[in-house]
């Protein structure tokens, strides 16, 4: 009686708990949706999410040089960050000796736990300078903010990437051995290629890590609200646009601020879809 | 007994093997006549697949192994610093217990060995694919869904796709790691009668747990026990009238 009464109690708790976090997300949909829809009802969805120009002194909101600068940075953090990412994921999981897996292992986690202010630093006092010097640039812009986002990513490409080539079933290997294939080879040509789905999804968390950082680009990016016109130019993200006026936006403007948290939380939604849909196909394939 | 003769394959002299503290081999003298079939019979941990395993050195993976000894593979001991692992294992084929396609098409699967190889061209890959497939006895089944992923195929056809798969490098040795022990009886029988038509191209060496596997199909049988070779004589012979009373004892059933 007593220990069926615990359990329901704790049952109780466990229920709250997981409610939290449910509730937690609903919020921040009524939140958002509520004061977001209204804004881009208002500017009108078509010119708010199409418009060039983004004044908010003239009343003129577009956020489509946002949504253009968003896709830059992470599509170039993607092309440097992906690559170095794999490439050491399977030096980790394959190549490397207990020995520099104990020195690499933990600088990973150290550089998944470094804050964005810190990297925002480091690409203001070290990559910065660097690009002025090599481009005759202000040194900040979209390749600046690309090569400190694909750093940024790196922990989570290469701690997901890894897992999933450690997943892949011995025999895979060996049969590749049995062949005649070199080590390379046979990690090259077969276990990566077998874990596939799973460097998918370490690429999909990175996407979703690159969008939606914030702090650490709007110190190198320029932040300017203009179409960007090549990959050295100044630009200004969707994450960056809401933190640089947010402090003083009132009214309509504070709105469209709001609705371009809500185009970002739908390019999230989108990416986490994504994510799950990968899982569960490679689920289905084992 | 059977008599050495110039054209064994492999001859195996003084082999000792250890895991670690652990003697899994002892002394092991054998020798494997080309294109005849080879059994290796014997109780679980007696050694047979770590035997079978130093034939094309995956072993080499074990950590620990430590092998001393002679493994000649046509005269040229394997096991000789200048050996290159990567030919070895190119010339002596292998097929895993458990079926191991890659999660990859058929033909890819098929074409895996060919292209570590160097074997770049398509027209020559098909012809190499199918090739491997028919004389794996599988081409008729599998011809009209090259393109489809090995991993929905049944386990008997995966496990001939995996024998066609090793005889696409063109091996000379297939080596048979209790091969159809994951097999239903059709698909069983289905790779005996392979391997059967086999042996005329290839040496072939299969552990097995069937005793009566090795009986229906191999020339030669190797018993062992605790590591050590207690008889080794032609199947026939090896199976009516065994020279050793462990082996008459085994084979009767009388333990394993």
């Amino acid at each position: 009686m007593n220990n069926s009464f615990k359990e329901k109690a704790m049952q109780l708790v466990f229920l709250l708990a997981a409610c939290a976090s449910i509730i937690a997300v609903i919020l921040i949909c009524v939140f958002m949706f509520g004061n977001g829809i209204p804004a881009m009802s208002k500017i009108g969805i078509v010119n708010f999410l199409t418009g060039t120009l983004w004044e908010p002194f003239a009343d003129v909101y577009g956020i489509l040089p946002m949504i253009v600068g968003s896709i830059y940075v992470t599509v170039g953090a993607i092309i440097i960050g992906v690559p170095v990412g794999i490439f050491c994921a399977a030096y980790m999981a394959r190549f490397c000796g207990p020995l520099q897996y104990k020195v690499l292992k933990p600088a990973i986690d150290l550089l998944a736990g470094i804050p964005s202010i810190v990297y925002g630093f480091f690409g203001l006092v070290v990559i910065v300078p660097i690009m002025k010097d090599i481009f005759g640039t202000s040194g900040k812009g979209i390749l600046t903010a690309s090569i400190m986002l694909g750093i940024m990513i790196l922990p989570t490409i290469i701690t997901v990437s890894e897992s999933a080539i450690r997943a892949v079933p011995e025999s895979y290997y060996e049969g590749s051995l049995a062949l005649g294939a070199t080590h390379e080879r046979s990690v090259f040509a077969t276990l990566i290629p077998a874990a596939k789905s799973g460097i998918t999804a370490a690429v999909i968390l990175g996407v979703g890590r690159a969008i939606g950082e914030t702090l650490a680009v709007s110190m190198i990016i320029g932040n300017q609200a203009i179409m960007p016109d090549s990959i050295l130019s100044g630009a200004r993200t969707m994450t960056t646009n809401i933190v640089l006026e947010m402090g003083y936006a009132t009214g309509i403007h504070r709105q469209a601020l709001i609705a371009t948290g809500v185009v970002l939380f739908a390019f999230i939604l989108i990416i986490n879809l994504l994510f799950t849909l990968i899982k569960e196909r490679s689920a289905r394939n084992e | 007994m059977i008599e050495r003769n110039v054209m064994d394959k492999f001859t195996i002299n003084d082999l000792n093997l250890y895991y670690g503290d652990f003697h899994a081999l002892k002394s092991v003298n054998l020798h494997l006549p080309a294109k005849e079939i080879t059994a290796f019979i014997g109780p679980s941990g007696c050694g047979k697949s770590t035997l079978l395993k130093t034939l094309n050195r995956m072993n080499d993976l074990v950590e620990g192994c430590k092998i001393t000894g002679q493994v000649m593979l046509d005269g040229g001991d394997i096991y000789a610093p200048k050996t290159d692992v990567n030919l070895l294992r190119r010339n002596v084929g292998m097929v895993f217990q458990k079926p191991n396609p890659f999660p990859m098409s058929i033909f890819d699967n098929v074409a895996y060995g060919p292209r570590t190889h160097g074997i770049r061209s398509k027209l020559e890959l098909e012809e190499i694919v199918e090739k491997s497939l028919r004389d794996a006895a599988i081409w008729d089944e599998l011809k009209d869904r090259l393109k489809k992923s090995a991993l929905g195929l049944s386990g008997g056809q995966q496990q001939r796709l995996c024998i066609a798969r090793a005889l696409a490098v063109d091996p000379e040795v297939l080596l048979m790691d209790e091969a159809t022990s994951a097999l239903d009886p059709i698909s069983t029988s289905k790779i005996e009668d392979l391997v059967l038509e086999l042996k005329e191209k290839y040496t072939i060496i299969m552990v097995t747990h069937n005793m009566q596997q090795a009986l229906r199909i191999s020339d030669n049988t190797a018993f062992f026990l605790l590591g050590e070779v207690i008889e080794y004589d032609k199947t026939d012979k090896l199976f009516s009238v065994p020279s050793n009373k462990k082996t008459e004892d085994y084979i009767t059933g009388r333990f394993g």
